[in-house]
């Protein structure tokens, strides 16, 4: 690791300033994806800003038809959350098991949605829950956050605060987990909410997550795994590696989507 | 250099550290602690596994100035008066090692593991919550049942794990 500043502020608006102040900063979560590339030297800011102190970015709050989470919850907070479980408990689901026990005693929701990796889970549950990112500054869709692989809306010194989820009526998760690092070779998060479906795939995209309109037209006319029967995914355009080629994964898809709708109709 | 002050197996400690420095190193290198283990330093295999405030991490992905104020078990802190911890005796009993490099971190995990799901813990649970601990030597089959066989130990009246409100 390269030698850097270390800054711990105490609320977000102390760690917008240290941000804008230090050049070449960066922001601390829980540090699951920073520290390795840290560790690796495939990352060298200047100055850590840690937001691990800042009282205001945690927590979880049910307001009106919205749960929200702040930045700073970590995953297993959000799995063992009540109101998640009640809520929304396919997000409870999808939060205990991202990683392991230990990395979810640490690794956070606004750490894991800033960073979007394409094998990232909670991706495709902001996508297809329609959830709303809140920064220091603005209020952004899932679907205008996401931006491309590793990429996405937030600006130079811009925080993410909280995750606001719209609560579904139906929701289920699916994914093929890597055997080892348990992440996401193919995810798929469905949401019903009203007349409104939605289907979102984590870890296949080129582009990182991304939403399949066939099998939310083909789920509109019935929300049951069956109206899924013989719909296909392209592999245009899906990740191919030594985990798993383009046409494995597309055919993934298929699968996860469809088991991922077992679950939200009580039918896994 | 930053000084750290944290309580580690219910002492209070202080060191003066670059930012860089991991937990994992001030345990080690600083504290002489050299129970907890480095293996693949990349977060996969939990042979860094400490308690942070009674919850395990690996401590080799886990900034020292990040946890001041904190307070941190670890393998060593287990043991009370020359009495194996009741999951360290389970692991003796139902030989749950090899070569014992992951051993510390298997033990913490599983006492871990003990604090989130209580003492009755099946072969299925046991193995998935082992995913962040690997073993190269055993297979894992004794683990597992050491575990099983320390987890219900604990909730026998055996001696309690020293926890972080002590």
């Amino acid at each position: 690791m390269y030698a850097f500043t270390y800054h711990k502020p105490t609320s977000a608006r102390q760690a917008a300033t240290l941000l804008a102040k230090k050049e070449d900063a960066k922001l601390l979560a829980g540090g699951h994806t920073l520290l390795p590339t840290m560790k690796q030297r495939l990352a060298s800011p200047s100055a850590l800003v840690d937001l691990g102190a800042c009282a205001d970015l945690k927590g979880i709050t049910v307001k009106g038809r919205n749960i929200v989470i702040g930045a700073m919850t970590t995953h297993a907070e959000v799995a063992d959350s009540p109101e998640v479980q009640s809520a929304i408990p396919a997000l409870a689901y999808l939060a205990g098991h991202i990683g392991d026990p230990h990395v979810r005693h640490r690794g956070t929701i606004g750490g894991s949605v800033a960073n979007n990796d394409p094998a990232a889970d909670y991706p495709a549950a902001l996508l297809a829950l329609g959830a709303t990112v809140v920064t220091n500054k603005r209020k952004l869709t899932a679907e205008d956050f996401f931006t491309g692989l590793y990429e996405t809306a937030l600006e130079e010194g811009e925080i993410i605060t909280k995750v606001s989820f719209p609560i579904a009526s139906k929701a289920g998760y699916a994914k093929f987990r890597n055997p080892a690092s348990r992440y996401a070779m193919v995810g798929v998060f469905v949401a019903k909410r009203g007349s409104e479906i939605r289907v979102a795939v984590t870890g296949a995209g080129e582009g990182g997550v991304f939403r399949w309109p066939e099998a939310e037209a083909a789920l509109k006319a019935r929300f049951a795994p069956k109206s899924l029967d013989g719909l296909k995914h392209t592999a245009k355009g899906i990740n191919g590696d030594i985990h798993a080629d383009a046409e494995y994964r597309a055919h993934l898809i298929g699968v996860m989507a469809k088991q991922a709708v077992a679950q939200a109709t009580g039918k896994a | 250099m930053t000084t750290v002050s944290l309580t580690v197996n219910g002492k209070a400690v202080s060191a003066n550290v670059d930012p860089r420095t991991l937990l994992v190193q001030l345990l080690r290198e600083n504290l002489r602690l050299t129970g907890t283990h480095v293996g693949c330093d990349t977060s996969q295999c939990g042979a860094c596994v400490v308690h942070l405030d009674g919850k395990a991490v690996k401590s080799c992905t886990t900034l020292a100035v990040a946890v001041d104020g904190a307070s941190v078990t670890t393998i060593e802190g287990l043991a009370h008066d020359g009495t194996l911890h009741p999951m360290q005796e389970a692991f003796r009993e139902h030989h749950g090692l090899q070569c014992g490099f992951c051993t510390p971190g298997m033990i913490m995990a599983a006492v871990d593991m003990v604090n989130r799901r209580g003492h009755q813990l099946d072969e299925k649970t046991i193995r998935e919550d082992l995913d962040g601990n690997i073993c190269r030597c055993t297979g894992y089959h004794n683990i597992v049942k050491a575990i099983a066989a320390g987890a219900e130990a604990m909730g026998k009246g055996a001696a309690p794990v020293r926890q972080a409100a002590e």
